[in-house]
């Protein structure tokens, strides 16, 4: 399929037949030698065996036995895994919902509030910044703030809504999830502005000529029409957040288990078979994620 | 839309600057406690003002290799950058014309992208690890002294490493490139090659000018990413780290403000670069409007 204009293509003839295919030669080695290959690595070594210090070839399925151990028979009662799986799904379905509503509410004020395309930039940038910076750092950032002796306990305290500092604030549940949507809202905005921005804003005032309400205008054109970036900024949030191990280690006070994390204990104690079926089970959760959201996109015709 | 501004606006604008509290907020605390007395702790009030902790820091805060770790972030960040500006441009001049293959790598990027950076790291690690034993195997079958004796690894910093980073970065380049040349007008080049340009003088005095501001926009993304990067450099970087692995390490271990010093230096040094790439950016348009007014506005 054709990426180009036609007009555009012609003016290009003249290049030769295979520049194309040298020109893309660079990306196509580094993403086969860094991202196919360990992919396909990654399954292969699901069904290999391994000894204290080295990974053997085999054809063995007791690594993907090993991550379902007992899942099936304990039933109703769920297993590790699964509960795994279940709190970090949880944990996408909150942060999805938190990012989506508070990306939006910033999508369509930088879309349809600001008039100006300097202003609009320089907001824009102004949502963009952190994002160029240290995501660990902006996760430490939060000590200050939420720990026993922190600022939110000293102002609660302070005017004695409480008598004890919250333990809660930090290191929990709550201190995962604030971060979540403090790191990743991001990749909800910059899609659902672009979808926006493509909006044709006469459709609008034709709607709004025709008498309809605010609500109106928001439900039956502006959502409809933002469904490609959203659908965008949902698989973004949504395999950040199914694949961490990060975040949730460091505000979770290493004490909260995900799928992503179970990969890297067992990479840490040199199980790496035993990791990579994991991976591939992880990898399938995703994909099938994908799968059900890629169906409202054609990124091409966003760019 | 010249009727004055709706009771909506006001509550958004709100909202908006809410936002930018959350934004920031946090990350200003640190800094302003990062600058606390000898005698300071982990949260307010502010114990003094100083800039021991970062003296401390320079020192090596007592935890080794902190100021490698930098510079290994540093140098990484280096050629990672150079790297995803020249692959991706030359990416984006690939996908101009129509190839065999063409949805395959798209979407390959793509995914890159999007798929979990564990398992992306996993799996490079593994890789690698396959590649070792295979290394090892080969020279104990034939009894070759040079690795027996002194082949450990192919994975490190430069290798491995910088293979993960890419595959980060350079999806991001990609788009980048992709919005370029989807609003690019030939009809420029077409004038050079007209006049007699061949085809690298059309490229480095009309195309290269032309999406100057992109190609600091992909800078920008090949070193912030790069620089902050953890996820993907996990497994993947061998015994060298980098200085956010390092960071992620103190922060169960530190109980001190010099942990807010080294994020204000880190997130300064992002800071420098991302007000550096803006304003060539911003002169480069400036330069452009005073010199080239009339490009695109003629009789063409």
């Amino acid at each position: 399929m054709p990426l180009l204009s036609t007009t555009d293509k012609q003016a290009m003839t003249h290049y030769a037949r295979w520049t194309s295919y040298w020109q893309a030669a660079p990306l196509a080695a580094v993403l086969l030698l860094f991202f196919v290959l360990p992919l396909v690595v990654t399954f292969i070594v699901s069904f290999w065996s391994y000894t204290g210090y080295s990974i053997e070839p085999d054809f063995i399925f007791d690594n993907y036995r090993d991550a379902f151990d007992r899942c099936i028979v304990a039933l109703p009662d769920l297993c590790t895994t699964f509960r795994t799986y279940l709190s970090t799904l949880r944990f996408c379905l909150a942060v999805w919902l938190l990012t989506l509503v508070i990306g939006f509410i910033i999508a369509y004020y930088l879309t349809f509030e600001i008039r100006t395309t300097t202003i609009r930039l320089v907001l824009a940038l102004v949502c963009t910044i952190p994002f160029w910076t240290s995501n660990v750092i902006r996760m430490i950032s939060w000590v200050p703030l939420l720990g026993r002796n922190g600022l939110v306990n000293q102002a609660l305290v302070g005017a004695a809504i409480i008598d004890q500092p919250l333990d809660w604030l930090l290191y929990s549940n709550f201190s995962v999830l604030l971060a979540f949507v403090h790191l990743n809202t991001v990749f909800m905005i910059v899609p659902i502005a672009n979808s926006m921005s493509r909006i044709d804003r006469s459709l609008v005032e034709a709607a709004r000529d025709a008498g309809a309400t605010g609500w109106q205008i928001l439900l039956h054109i502006i959502i409809p029409l933002s469904k490609t970036g959203i659908a965008i900024g949902s698989i973004f949030v949504i395999t950040v957040v199914m694949g961490d191990f990060i975040t949730i280690g460091i505000m979770g006070g290493q004490q909260i288990a995900s799928a992503g994390k179970v990969i890297q204990t067992q990479i840490g104690a040199l199980q790496f078979p035993i990791a990579a079926a994991n991976a591939v089970v992880l990898l399938a959760v995703v994909l099938m994620i994908i799968a059900t959201l890629i169906r409202y996109i054609d990124i091409r015709k966003e760019l | 839309m010249s009727e004055g501004r709706s009771r909506s606006f006001y509550v958004l604008s709100f909202l908006f600057g809410l936002y930018v509290l959350f934004l920031y907020g946090p990350t200003l605390t640190i800094v302003a406690l990062s600058f606390q007395g000898p005698g300071g702790g982990m949260t307010f009030p502010m114990n003094g003002v100083s800039l021991h902790w970062f003296r401390n820091l320079w020192a090596g805060i007592g935890v080794p290799y902190v100021v490698d770790a930098l510079l290994n972030s540093l140098k990484l960040g280096a050629f990672v950058t150079v790297l995803t500006v020249v692959i991706s441009l030359m990416a984006g001049l690939a996908f101009r014309r129509s190839f065999r293959g063409q949805s395959v790598l798209f979407y390959t990027a793509i995914a890159s992208l999007t798929l979990p950076s564990i398992i992306v790291s996993l799996g490079i690690a593994l890789e690698f690890q396959i590649i070792d034993q295979s290394v090892k195997a080969v020279g104990d079958a034939y009894e070759i002294g040079a690795i027996q004796n002194s082949y450990q690894t192919a994975m490190g910093l430069m290798s491995s490493g910088l293979g993960a980073h890419l595959t980060w970065t350079l999806p991001f380049g990609v788009l980048i490139m992709f919005a370029i040349f989807n609003r690019f007008n030939s009809a420029y080049e077409e004038a050079a090659q007209d006049l007699g340009a061949s085809s690298w003088q059309t490229f480095i005095h009309v195309l290269v000018p032309i999406i100057a501001p992109s190609l600091a926009g992909v800078f920008l993304f090949g070193f912030t990413l790069s620089w902050d990067e953890i996820a993907r450099s996990s497994q993947a970087v061998g015994a060298d780290n980098t200085l956010p692995l390092t960071l992620q390490g103190l922060t169960t271990t530190v109980t001190t403000p010099v942990i807010y010093a080294l994020g204000t230096v880190t997130t300064g040094i992002s800071f420098a670069v991302i007000i550096v790439t803006v304003s060539v950016v911003v002169s480069l348009q400036k330069r452009r409007s005073r010199h080239g007014s009339d490009a695109g506005k003629g009789l063409v």
